[in-house]
């Protein structure tokens, strides 16, 4: 399940690039409203807008403040109907059977025993109301209960000065989080949305629920977590998307 | 313009200005077209802008590098761009302010002298001066300025609704804040329309913002033309 689609260039792709790439070229000036002239494909566009990318993420670490809590809502506005939204439609999301679920845990973490979903059940938890925002634009209030992730790190003995924390996942999404943001009081790994046990297509037995980042930034399916000092891939970084993506 | 000498019918643009006004555009033409694409994933009103009028590159390429139809380039693009905008529209007001062409070519514009411009440009009776603004021209000036200004602030609350909450309260929360992104960037490319067309039509006027100075001497004014309305107070 999961199963990532094979990002490689073929040689077709390369001519497209090039016969791109000389369009855009003899197009600059023309970029964005002289439609079929741009220059976004090319290798050196490409490289620039990466370099900036990475700038927006020193930006945004500064911006975030490990103390501003994100907006609270009234529970009544919580959409009871939670948008199901992932890279695989709903049939396909992960089921993953409580009974040989195992949580595995590496890196600089002092106990590295595996979780069972009752072991994580059993962690203390809150709820809470807040605006989950996508990168398309779209943003709804929910209701998510569990364990502040801090509590949880702080609990299997992690490292909290190490920089950050990696996770992988059941659908094969990889996602790398700032220690910071892991660390932030509203961060929780959510049993519970709406009240109800987390369901298969909501990421069970727990999504990190993260709302001072964009909805991408929120690995479901969790089977992994390492602590370290070296920056985690992250799934749709991968794929263009910049890394922090913090709100 | 410049008051060279106080004449009229020369239009002046020191290097400043001119560099700080093609950074701008470059920046806002980069900023709609990225916008555009962001915009279509998840639209606010029942239409998509077309394609081929935004910027995020090939979809089918896209979907080879990243799995993704090409808004991961629109959004690096807009997240790119923005710092051109800043940083070109500081540079505009800076030199704006410090060399008085705000304070004498731009300021006062009046609700009386706007009106009887207005009313004069409708009926296509106003004039243009080279090297002088009138209080329609002005409103226009300051009013593209003010939807710049509204397009960055609105722009920072949709990216930051949490670390900048305020301000994204401000505007109505994070959709309200959406709302007017979109609502102003209208109010740009509608300032663009006209004031490319005008340009179209006044060509000296880009004349001046390329190489800096521009007059209407070179040109004959055919004798009898009536020579216009005075534009200005």
């Amino acid at each position: 399940m999961g199963e990532l689609p094979i990002l490689r260039r073929t040689p077709q792709v390369g001519q497209i690039e090039r016969r791109n790439l000389l369009r855009g070229t003899l197009s600059l000036g023309a970029v964005s409203l002289l439609g079929g002239c741009d220059v976004s494909d090319s290798d050196a566009v490409q490289g620039v807008l990466a370099a900036m990318s990475r700038w927006n993420d020193r930006v945004q670490a500064a911006l975030f403040s490990p103390t501003r809590l994100a907006p609270v809502f009234d529970e009544r506005l919580a959409v009871k109907n939670f948008r199901y939204n992932a890279y695989f439609p709903k049939q396909k999301a992960p089921r993953l059977d409580a009974s040989d679920y195992r949580l595995e845990l590496s890196g600089l973490i002092g106990d590295k025993r595996p979780w069972r979903v009752a072991q994580l059940h059993a962690l203390p938890q809150q709820s809470q109301v807040t605006r989950h925002v996508c990168v398309e634009g779209w943003s709804m209030i929910g209701k998510w209960t569990g364990t502040p992730f801090r509590t949880f790190l702080e609990r299997v003995g992690a490292d909290t000065t190490a920089r950050y924390v990696g996770f992988t996942c059941a659908d094969g999404y990889y996602e790398g989080l700032d220690m910071p943001t892991a660390l932030h009081p509203q961060t929780i790994m959510a049993f519970q949305l709406s009240d109800q046990v987390l369901p298969s297509e909501f990421g069970f037995p727990f999504k990190l629920r993260i709302p001072t980042k964009l909805g991408f930034k929120n690995p479901k399916w969790v089977t992994s977590i390492t602590v370290t000092n070296r920056e985690p891939p992250g799934f749709w970084t991968d794929r263009g998307y910049n890394w922090f993506s913090g709100i | 313009m410049s008051h060279d000498a106080y004449s009229a019918d020369v239009q002046t643009h020191p290097a400043i200005r001119r560099v700080a006004h093609w950074l701008l555009a470059l920046s806002i033409l980069l900023m709609i077209g990225s916008g555009w694409r962001i915009y279509n994933t998840s639209p606010i009103f029942p239409f998509n802008f077309p394609e081929v009028l935004t910027l995020g590159g090939d979809g089918a390429i896209s979907i080879v590098h990243h799995n993704d139809g090409g808004v991961a380039n629109a959004i690096a693009w807009h997240f790119a761009a923005m710092w051109l905008l800043v940083g070109s529209v500081l540079l505009y007001l800076l030199h704006t302010v410090l060399t008085g062409h705000l304070r004498r070519d731009l300021l006062p514009v009046g609700p009386r002298a706007f009106l009887r411009d207005f009313i004069a440009a409708a009926t296509f009776r106003l004039d243009h001066r080279l090297g002088e603004y009138n209080a329609v021209q002005k409103v226009f000036y300051l009013g593209v300025l003010l939807a710049i200004a509204m397009m960055i602030l609105s722009g920072l609350a949709i990216w930051k609704p949490v670390q900048l909450q305020a301000l994204t309260w401000m505007f109505g929360g994070f959709q309200g804040a959406r709302l007017v992104h979109f609502l102003f960037m209208v109010a740009i490319v509608g300032f663009l329309v006209v004031h490319v067309t005008l340009v179209a039509i006044v060509p000296k006027t880009l004349l001046a913002m390329v190489v800096g100075r521009a007059s209407a001497a070179s040109h004959q004014i055919p004798a009898g033309e009536p020579h216009n309305i005075p534009a200005g107070e």
